[in-house]
């Protein structure tokens, strides 16, 4: 495949969602069942592309390789803006994740939006989303990774909207909208911070312009935080995480693509793409940032009741994670999370769909419509009943856990050895590596914790559970193929070491120096990890092993009360119960405030400003212009204009009468005429 | 009594009947008949300058092609009157008033 293949495929990729959104917008209702073959072909279509756009990658055994291609979108003289796209490894393989998980939720939602009021709809905004992340793995340049950013936060809304006549989900879907509203601010200052040093918005020629020393010091570091102001809103860091667990109302097919897999890896993947060019103290603001939030959502992961919150909280730790990677500069192993955690992420999105869509088919057979179907604590022993399920999910928390021969392993193995590194090299930052192995700790405990109380145990609700069934395959399916993926080997290929990451991925995709001078090249970072890589493994067995046998004990064994510990703790448990009181202290610190000033606003602008300058102002024009008007009607067109007018009228009324139709009595005149012509001749 | 002012008058005054004619008559033959007349005055006017103002044979010439004229003219306008008979059932020309405003 040549390097123009690969630019042709890409665009493929990229129009071929947007061409079944348009197809589905405006027809999907008329469609035999509703369309959803079109949306579903498209995105297969896309799937076997990115595939063979990654074998070939593969065989190409190029780690280098790069294509681009661009075209001008805006010429102004001295202002031009060249929008394009870039594609090398990194974009090739995230590309393939994109289309795998999106084909996966296409097939999922088949069943599980079966009968849907919006059915069409929803198969559309998927095409949507599918299109934009495309958008934002494929730009090389800010403007049109911003355009394509903007219009997966578009989607997002539309998704978690999708069933708006709840008002919590409308709720959530404005919430999401807004909170990432608030970061992309950021991530719009940033672009014009370096747009304005440097004139361009392409990535390499940002790099150029870096590395000539163009821009530096404290204008790029602000820069880089902006920009990464952009990739927290999306990738829902501290503070700006409330929006992802509320997101959770939008149907569980979306939050398995959206707010699991993809659209919130976005924001990480904007900061692996662009790691290049930040600054060691925007690397460290973001290293702070991803670490405290790694551990901190994991905390309130740990007492969440409700299935999907634990993974929402999850996630948004997991991203921690990814983003801790990059501020370390290990940002090759946060990808490499992003990657695995797509697949085994995407994969407990799933089981948690299956298990609530089963849940809820029994509770409609007894119709009982008050009991939550997502509440953990009214399911239990449904092993025995969903065995697929069960495999599946139990791999993948096998995975998340870092549990070895799990892909989740090697990815946060090589994340944590990075923060070991860097801790090592700067003493002062220890409580990187601590945020690290702590999250990883409190993570192989909340998951098995949710596996226990789901799969294992006495059923709690032993009314419903004769009615438990395994989902259909459309629901399964997804569910073998990504559990399978979350297995070692399709990442250590063709190695089969399941304690080492080298592999395919490891060699195809290698880290570049950061153009920053100053920052430590891409070699030294290796380097160090090389060196604690094994002290680091060690530490993450043992965390792992230690969150596990501690869910096990309490949950299985039942040997330590965990209800006991909970009242014992009761202001810790208190706090992470309710998510630290975030939206409460957000609610009272800074929207009520908020609203007080706007209602201050609104009282200056429309009782003030508006009752007295801006009318008064009116009333002042009136009256000027009602003696303008008196001049203008009165004096000049009821005279001179509407004047000659009637004077004309009323000649025309007079002489009309001339025109007697007797020709005889023209001949007349005309004689006359003549006469007279003759008579002035002669005088 | 044989020169030019003689026939010019007669001439003059064959005009001033013709165009009497045409303006008073409420018949439509009657006001050919004054064209007629008109034409015949113009005639006569040529035949006087052939003979004393010069004009020659031409004057003779232009005479008979007004004769010529006048032939075809009351053709053309006794068609005319037919059609106005055919359409207002009159050919009284003060009934035929389509012009006035």
């Amino acid at each position: 495949m040549t390097g123009n293949m690969f630019i042709n495929y890409s665009l493929l990729i990229l129009f071929l969602p947007v061409a079944a959104f348009t197809i589905q917008i405006f027809i999907g209702k008329r469609l035999p069942r509703q369309g959803d073959w079109v949306s579903i072909g498209a995105v297969i279509i896309t799937l076997v592309l990115a595939i063979a756009m990654f074998a070939s990658m593969l065989f190409g055994h190029d780690p280098n390789f790069s294509q681009e291609a661009s075209f001008t979108w805006l010429d102004m003289g001295v202002f031009k803006i060249e929008l394009g796209f870039l594609v090398d490894n990194i974009t090739i393989t995230m590309l393939l994740v994109v289309a795998l998980i999106s084909t996966m939720t296409h097939i999922f939602s088949l069943k599980y939006m079966e009968g849907d009021i919006r059915y069409s709809r929803y198969y559309a905004y998927l095409g949507l989303f599918t299109f934009s992340m495309n958008g934002i793995v494929l730009a090389n340049n800010l403007i049109s990774m911003y355009m394509f950013w903007e219009l997966v936060g578009v989607s997002s809304y539309l998704l978690i909207g999708h069933w708006y006549e709840k008002d919590s989900a409308s709720d959530a879907a404005k919430k999401a909208f807004l909170t990432n509203r608030v970061g992309d601010i950021g991530f719009f200052i940033g672009i014009l911070l370096i747009f304005s040093s440097l004139g361009t918005f392409v990535f390499s020629e940002i790099y150029d312009g870096i590395a000539a020393g163009q821009l530096g010091g404290t204008v790029l570091t602000f820069a880089g935080i902006g920009l990464f102001l952009g990739a927290m809103g999306k990738s829902s860091q501290f503070p700006l995480h409330i929006w992802l667990p509320d997101a959770m109302e939008g149907p569980t097919p979306v939050s398995a693509l959206m707010h699991a897999a993809t659209m919130v890896a976005a924001g990480v993947y904007l900061v692996v793409r662009l790691f290049p060019l930040f600054t060691p103290d925007a690397l460290l603001v973001i290293a702070y940032v991803g670490g405290f939030t790694a551990l901190f959502a994991a905390t309130i992961a740990v007492t969440q009741n409700d299935i999907k919150k634990v993974l929402a909280y999850s996630t948004v730790s997991q991203l921690g994670y990814m983003i801790l990677s990059v501020g370390t500069g290990a940002y090759i192993a946060g990808f490499f999370h992003l990657v695995t955690h797509a697949m085994f992420k995407a994969c407990l999105f799933y089981g948690s769909g299956s298990v609530i869509h089963s849940m809820h088919h029994a509770l409609d057979k007894k119709h009982d419509h008050k009991t939550d179907p997502q509440d953990m604590r009214n399911m239990g022993g449904f092993k025995k009943k969903m065995p697929i399920t069960y495999w599946a999910m139990l791999i993948c928390t096998l995975a998340i856990s870092g549990v070895p021969l799990f892909s989740g392993f090697l990815s946060k193995d090589a994340i944590l050895a990075g923060t070991l590194s860097f801790a090592s090299q700067n003493p002062g930052h220890f409580l990187l590596p601590v945020f690290g192995f702590g999250a990883a700790a409190i993570t192989a405990f909340y998951m098995f914790r949710l596996m226990i109380m789901t799969f294992h145990g006495k059923p709690q609700m032993p009314e419903i559970y004769d009615d438990i069934h395994e989902s259909p395959k459309e629901m399964t399916f997804p569910l073998v193929v990504l559990s399978s993926l979350s297995i070692f080997i399709f990442y250590t290929l063709p190695y089969f070491n399941p304690f080492s990451d080298e592999g395919w991925f490891s060699e195809m995709i290698v880290a570049s120096d950061s153009v920053v001078p100053g920052n430590e090249t891409a070699h030294y970072i290796a380097e160090g990890i090389h060196h604690v890589h094994y002290y680091a493994m060690a530490l993450s067995l043992i965390v792992a092993a230690l969150g596990i046998f501690l869910s096990w004990t309490m949950y299985f064994k039942k040997k330590i009360s965990a209800d006991g510990w909970a009242k014992k703790l009761k202001p810790i448990y208190n706090l992470s119960f309710n998510k630290y009181f975030f939206d409460e202290n957000y609610n009272q610190y800074l929207y009520q405030p908020f609203l007080k000033l706007s209602n201050l606003v609104a009282y200056i602008d429309w009782d003030l400003y508006d009752k007295y300058f801006i009318n008064g102002f009116g009333r002042v024009t009136k009256l000027f212009s009602f003696f303008t008007g008196r001049l203008d009607y009165d004096g000049l067109d009821q005279t001179i204009i509407d004047g000659i007018g009637r004077s004309t009228r009323r000649a025309g009324g007079v002489l009309k009468y001339l025109q007697t139709g007797r020709l005889q009595s023209y001949l007349l005149f005309a004689l006359l005429g003549v006469i007279l012509l003759v008579l002035f001749q002669s005088f | 009594m044989d020169n030019l002012n003689t026939y010019l008058s007669i001439a003059a005054i064959l005009f001033s009947l013709g165009m009497f004619g045409v303006i008073t008559r409420r018949n439509a033959i009657a006001v050919l008949m004054g064209i007629e007349l008109i034409l015949n005055s113009a005639n006569l006017n040529f035949l006087a300058f052939a003979k004393f103002g010069g004009m020659n044979m031409s004057g003779h010439i232009f005479a008979l092609f007004v004769i010529i004229m006048a032939a075809a003219e009351a053709a053309v306008a006794l068609a005319i009157i037919i059609n106005i008979y055919n359409n207002y059932k009159t050919i009284n020309v003060d009934d035929v008033r389509e012009l006035r405003q």
